[in-house]
């Protein structure tokens, strides 16, 4: 096994003596842990009781921060990940989003 | 038994690749480095090497393939001088973070301009500070000896930094000498398999290279190089030991010629140093006590050994074939006084002098001229110059 791969996370306060060879990132699937969210200038509101379900928001969020449970129903906004583009307020035929300023 | 040959060092160099056998070869062609690929592509085409030969479409690719090579899992090789060397350049400095341990012959040519193919240093001085190892080779047997360490001491794992193997163009690039060769059951052993540790086509353990390192990492991973440089040293020793048992051949940071009871001494790198021996020989046949350093690895700067060398000397004289433009003194002088300094060795009276630029022919007068100089400071000790110019037209 490497030297990198027996790092679990490349810690904030990692030091140059554990830090992976070259920036190297060992492990595959580890996209989520790069919180994005703290980007958003503008953040979409999920308006629960205007939502018909239709889905059309889920496909064409760029970041997958639409999250769809196991029966299919679309729930929260994945708010770590959400950049704040407003395709999916553009998107939703019921005016179900809103779109407000992050504060 | 060794093989007795006679070859140019272009043509030891592409020796040493065929008996490596790399995986990846990525070259575009340019004086007086060309030969390299050229031969290397002969082998590839009489199937005499496995290796996949990539004719790219500038250096910059060349680099860029070997980069790609490397990280994918493979042994990548390549060759260049002078302004392909310049066109590689944001590539060297990737190679070298990156940790990729590619092998480089470098046959040393003026960067243009003027537009020059002969030979100085100003090509590889250039490169001094991208992260890459650098070895220096007086003729074609330290060409070919120096490409057969270099595998060894890129790989190792406290190393991972990419090497170049510097010659003279023309001077010892095209110059055939006598050699000595090494079996090729003999290379493959000493050389060995490459098996990195983190690799992009290992599809068990998937991993990404060169991400986007900001301010939170960045200054740790540089550090981490920095300290794969100064780890290299002892590395380099080890192997050009395990190479001594081999061959019979031995490397060390640097070569001391007749330095015993010398009084004053000159530093000089590759090919003029094979002429200032001759001269060393001349003066000392005269009675004079002078000696020679010849500096092999400039990358990483041996500053602890250098300077305890050249502290019992009463006057040292480098030879730079490569400017600074700092109207202060080449490269080798400033690295080489800045040794002294720090070590706290204030005994040498040092001087520079800038010679052969272009390719202007060194002559043994000229050598003279400068040992004749450093004796004189010796014994008076004034130096009316540090920064000298030598072959000049005045």
């Amino acid at each position: 096994m490497s030297k990198n791969k027996e790092l679990k996370t490349v810690a904030p306060d990692v030091t140059w003596k554990d830090i992976t060879q070259g920036g190297t990132i060992p492990w595959a699937g580890n996209a989520h842990l790069f919180k994005t969210g703290d980007w958003r200038s503008m953040k979409p509101i999920w308006i629960q009781e205007k939502c018909k379900q239709c889905l059309l928001c889920y496909p064409v969020c760029p970041d997958t921060a639409i999250l769809v449970n196991e029966e299919g129903k679309r729930v929260e906004f994945d708010y770590d990940h959400c950049k704040g583009c407003g395709v999916c307020v553009k998107v939703c035929p019921f005016k179900a989003i809103d779109f407000v300023e992050e504060k | 038994m060794a093989i007795r040959e006679r070859l140019s060092g272009n043509e030891a160099v592409a020796m040493a690749m065929k008996q490596i056998n790399p995986d990846v070869v990525a070259a575009f062609p340019i004086t007086p480095s060309t030969e390299i690929p050229q031969y290397f592509s002969t082998f590839v085409a009489d199937g005499a090497v496995d290796t996949e030969f990539v004719a790219v479409e500038s250096e910059h690719s060349a680099m860029s393939a070997c980069i790609g090579a490397q990280a994918a899992g493979g042994r990548a090789m390549t060759a260049t001088s002078a302004n392909g060397l310049a066109l590689m350049w944001e590539c060297l400095y990737i190679a070298a973070c990156s940790r990729l341990p590619i092998v480089m012959a470098v046959v040393n040519r003026t960067l243009s301009g003027p537009l020059n193919i002969h030979n100085d240093h100003s090509d590889s001085m250039g490169a001094r500070d991208s992260g890459w190892i650098q070895l220096y080779s007086e003729n074609n047997q330290e060409a070919y000896d120096n490409m057969l360490m270099a595998n060894r001491i890129a790989e190792h794992p406290d190393v991972l930094l990419p090497v170049m193997v510097c010659q003279d163009g023309f001077i010892t690039s095209h110059a055939i000498e006598n050699i000595e060769l090494l079996e090729d059951d003999k290379v493959k052993a000493f050389v060995g398999e490459y098996k990195p540790a983190d690799y992009l086509l290992n599809k068990e353990n998937p991993i990404s290279m060169g991400p986007l390192d900001h301010f939170t990492h960045c200054f740790e991973h540089k550090r981490q190089q920095a300290q794969a440089m100064m780890n290299a040293k002892k590395v380099i020793l080890e192997v050009s030991e395990e190479f001594a048992k081999l061959t019979g051949r031995k490397y060390g940071l640097f070569e001391e010629y007749k330095t015993e009871d010398a009084e004053v001494c000159m530093v000089v790198l590759n090919s003029t140093a094979g002429t200032a021996k001759f001269v060393v020989d001349q003066l000392r046949a005269q009675g004079k006590k002078v000696g020679l350093i010849k500096p092999r690895v400039f990358r990483p700067f041996p500053v602890d050994e250098i300077a305890a060398a050249l502290s019992k000397f009463k006057a040292v004289a480098v030879m730079d074939k490569a400017d600074s433009f700092n109207a202060a003194g080449g490269p080798l002088f400033t690295e080489v006084t800045s040794a002294l300094f720090s070590k706290g060795f204030f005994g040498p009276k040092v001087v520079n002098y800038i010679y052969g630029l272009g390719g202007r022919d060194v002559k043994t007068t000229d050598i003279e001229f400068v040992f004749e100089k450093i004796l004189d400071i010796a014994s008076t000790g004034k130096v009316d110059s540090v920064y000298n110019y030598l072959g000049v037209r005045e």
